[in-house]
């Protein structure tokens, strides 16, 4: 990225976490996380595993909620509306109807490649087949999968490739024009090709929606990111450019573990 | 917010949720139902039979007159036909139990048996019941006595056995055979010194669940033919002359619980029905206590084993 | 017990001849024991190859006497009478019909007991609640069949007057309590191996816990469930004992679970119970009629069984 990069302050934001921290029953999993996520942008999470990068991430649509014993403090804000995710009074499906998820693994539902993808338009009470139809294909060719699967809408999603079931959570994800995509290491069950198709989507994504990502791979990071996030033991080490953080990292601890030395 | 607005969905999620609860309503009312009839069963036979629920009701034979009828030569009958059961079910079970887990090579054999044994699981009680009167009874001349009825249980419950003894087994990590294997022990040693004594637990509750099973099937027994009315006991296996021990026991027609129970409620006469509702108690206070004594098992194996 | 074997090893001969010599005592030894424990393993099969031999074995001699086509389309059941007929039909409609009220029972309150176990209760509810279950299909079926008789048949009658004291409805839905929690167990088990992320995938696009249940983990475990149902079906094809006591034992061609009727299972509790003498038509009878039921409930253990593995292998 060789163009000038206009100040952070000038960028809009989408979301904002403030001191935030999570908690696993009594093992505190994050600690004290401030960090800004600017719109139509993509931000990586890296860091060594179980560093709490995942954590972070399921923080955004509530994952967390769905099992006994986890406590969230301090709060996530979404914008322009400024809601704080995290507040008990929000119901956790209001959030994710907002937020999208795709997960590490292809989890496709157990029906065909067109239900699957207006699963979400019919859990928000969308049932008319025309605007089914209509927001199938648009998802389907954001995700850059309509012309392998077009003339096969009313099959199994299980008969897909790994690499298709991918890119079919993807529009699955798409289909109901979430305000932040959340992807949680999308390409370590891929194949390299696979990953590389992912890696191409997230950038043409990255025009309509905010993308946030998690990623044990580095160059992954590096490939498609425009900001980085390193943390480290449940902490926020170090934000900012991506080209930043791989070629002049501030702190020391993130350049040990860009450079390899460990993690 | 391109498709909804906020308050749309609001609206959306909190008429969606409205179902979470009638489900959830649903489903103890359902899980009620199921309770509730097991609980007036119970009650309904207790209250039933309470009358006849004295200690003479032990100790008397059946009678004509349903008041002064009892179960004795029932309940012993049952323990009878238990002991052979148990003698015999038990040692076959965990047996094969051993060779499917431990010896049992991949093959089309092993493949069949295992098919086999999934398959008996399912055959009804009363089609035993026709084996054991084509075989045990006519082919192998056993009669309708005593053994006959044991050994038609002992097949029934044989599946159920296997299969915990399998369960049993399975769950002993594989690094304790290898430290035993390692050290020299034969396979045998191995199973005899480790595997074995492992899985005690888990296989005394597979064999107390059969157990409760045979102790309460009926079809069978009658099919085998036990007598419906006997008025006299087993010769005992206990003699005071020598050689003091007798197996006359095993070639004698008996009777058990269930029976007397069919025969009681098959009565028009509501005096005999209460004589079917204190053996029914019984009964069911039998089975209950020994799958009891079963899933607390099971849990307690649970609770101390980390493996 | 290895001197007496070394006579027997003539390649012992080396240097290490004891050492040798106990080894292959030693496996000998492990070879009897493996023998013997596979043959307690054979035990079962052979108790599948007799209960296929003296079923057909019988009613090939039942065969002789009655024709084949006869017994599929007779409309009458009068085996121990002069002019006997053999149509059994006759029993199939009380076994099917009693079935039948029994799945009527059993399925609705068993899916939604083991969608409620599954997806809504917690940890401790289902753990307290599964063995309560397990004691419910504990009970033997002759005090249920009590129980249909004397409680369940009375209480109908309060609202149905007309209502005979000997009939299929009461016997059935007995039997589909019974069954009720075969058919949640697996059910559940089935549920429960639906994998994790597939959930999570359903709530993270906003779903309920109503929404995730019947709109994901249902269809995903569809084929377990449909085990469930099926294991279900074949435990009340061949239950006896409520039947006989709380249905009657009379022949009865009738698709009205309102009326008394015998089944397949009944008519050979009936038989046996009576003093027909060995060889004789009325005896080999209870053969075929057990091959019938043999024959039914294997269709659905094998379709079972298939379902089960099916879902197994997919996660």
């Amino acid at each position: 990225m060789a163009d000038p990069k206009p100040a952070l302050e000038s960028l809009p934001l989408k979301a904002h976490a403030a001191s935030l921290n999570f908690h696993y029953g009594t093992f505190q999993a994050l600690k004290k996380i401030d960090m800004p996520i600017y719109d139509k942008r993509v931000t990586a999470l890296i860091g060594p595993s179980g560093c709490g990068k995942s954590t972070f991430l399921r923080c955004f649509n509530r994952m967390h909620d769905l099992y006994p014993g986890n406590r969230y403090e301090g709060e996530i804000r979404l914008h322009p509306d400024n809601v704080n995710l995290l507040d008990r009074a929000v119901d956790p499906i209001e959030v994710r109807m907002r937020l999208s998820m795709v997960f590490q693994k292809p989890n496709p539902f157990p029906k065909t490649i067109f239900e699957n993808i207006a699963y979400g338009l019919r859990v928000r009470g969308l049932n008319k087949r025309a605007v089914l139809e209509e927001k199938v294909e648009e998802a389907l060719r954001g995700a850059a999968l309509w012309n392998e699967v077009k003339d096969r809408l009313h099959e199994q999603a299980f008969n897909l490739s790994g690499g298709q079931q991918q890119r079919l959570c993807i529009a699955r994800a798409l289909a109901t024009e979430p305000e932040i995509l959340l992807f949680d290491e999308p390409t370590s069950a891929l194949d390299p090709i696979a990953t590389a198709s992912i890696e191409e989507l997230i950038a043409e994504l990255k025009q309509k929606v905010t993308i946030l990502i998690v990623t044990h791979n580095m160059q992954q990071a590096a490939r498609v990111s425009d900001f980085t996030a390193y943390m480290y033991l449940g902490e926020l080490i170090e934000f900012g450019w991506t080209d930043d953080i791989f070629i002049k990292p501030k702190n020391p601890q993130t350049e040990a573990y860009i450079t390899g030395r460990f993690g | 917010m391109a498709l909804q607005t906020a308050a749309e969905i609001r609206a959306l999620i909190a008429r969606h949720k409205r179902w979470d609860v009638i489900f959830g309503v649903i489903g103890i009312l359902c899980l009620s139902i199921g309770l509730l009839t097991f609980a007036t069963l119970f009650v309904d036979m207790l209250i039933d039979g309470y009358a006849r629920l004295r200690p003479e009701f032990f100790t008397e034979f059946p009678s004509r007159r349903a008041g002064q009828a009892g179960i004795l030569s029932a309940w012993i009958g049952t323990i009878m036909v238990m002991l052979v059961t148990a003698a015999v079910a038990v040692p076959l079970g965990v047996a094969a139990g051993i060779y499917l887990e431990e010896y049992a090579p991949s093959n089309w054999m092993t493949h069949v048996i295992e098919i086999n044994i999934s398959n008996l699981a399912g055959v009804p009680s009363i089609v035993y019941g026709l084996l054991a009167l084509g075989l045990f009874v006519y082919q192998f001349g056993l009669g309708q006595s005593v053994a006959t009825a044991g050994l038609t249980l002992a097949l029934l419950i044989l599946p159920v056995v296997i299969v915990a003894t399998r369960e049993a087994i399975r769950a002993i990590p594989g690094a304790i055979r290898e430290a035993a294997y390692a050290l020299g022990a034969t396979k045998w040693q191995v199973v005899q010194g480790h595997i074995l004594p492992y899985s005690t637990g888990g296989i005394l509750t597979g064999v107390i669940i059969g157990m409760a099973r045979a102790i309460g099937e009926t079809a069978p027994i009658i099919t085998v033919g036990a007598l419906t009315f006997i008025a006299f006991l087993p010769p005992s296996p206990i003699k005071a002359e020598p050689p003091f021990i007798s197996f006359e026991w095993l070639m004698s027609p008996f009777t058990v619980m269930p029976i007397q129970i069919f025969n009681w409620t098959s009565r028009p006469d509501p005096a005999f029905q209460a004589n079917a509702a204190a053996a029914g108690f019984i009964l069911v206070f039998m089975t209950l206590a020994m799958n009891g004594l079963a899933i607390w098992l099971r849990y307690r194996i649970r609770r101390n084993i980390k493996w | 017990m290895s001197g007496t074997l070394i006579t027997h090893i003539p390649q012992a001969m080396s240097p290490s001849e004891s050492r040798l010599a106990h080894r292959a005592s030693r496996h000998v030894k492990e070879k009897i024991i493996e023998s013997i424990l596979f043959l307690a393993a054979l035990v079962s099969v052979f108790t599948t190859l007799g209960i296929v031999y003296i079923l057909v074995s019988e009613s090939v001699v039942f065969f002789r006497h009655v024709p084949v086509w006869d017994f599929l389309t007779d409309t009458q059941w009068t085996p121990l009478f002069d002019d006997a007929h053999f149509g059994i039909v006759v029993l199939l409609s009380g076994t099917l019909v009693s079935s039948g009220v029994a799945l009527v029972v059993a399925i609705p309150l068993g899916t939604v007991i083991a969608i409620y176990l599954s997806e809504f209760a917690g940890p401790r509810i289902r753990e307290t609640v599964k063995p309560m279950l397990e004691l419910l299909s504990g009970v033997p079926t002759i005090v249920y069949g009590y129980f249909a008789l004397l409680f369940v048949t009375p209480l109908l009658q309060k609202f149905l007057p007309e209502l005979p004291g000997f009939n299929l409805l009461s016997a059935g839905i007995v039997m589909g309590i019974m069954i009720i929690p075969t058919v949640s167990s697996i059910a559940e088990d089935a549920m429960r191996a639906v994998p994790m992320s597939l959930r999570e995938g359903a709530y993270a696009m906003g779903s309920t816990r109503f929404q995730t249940a019947t709109r994901v983990v249902v269809p995903a475990a569809f084929s377990g469930i449909m085990a469930a149902y099926i294991l279900g079906i074949s435990r009340a094809v061949g239950e006896t004992m409520i039947l006989a006591v709380a249905a009657g034992m009379q022949p009865n061609l009738t698709w009205n679970p309102m009326e008394p009727a015998a089944t397949i299972t009944a008519f050979i509790v009936q038989v046996a119970l009576g003093d027909l003498p060995h060889g004789s038509v009325g005896y080999q009878t209870i053969f075929a009629a057990g091959l019938t039921l043999m024959l039914m409930t294997l269709v659905f253990n094998i379709l079972g069984y298939w379902l089960r593995t099916k879902y197994r292998e997919r996660y």
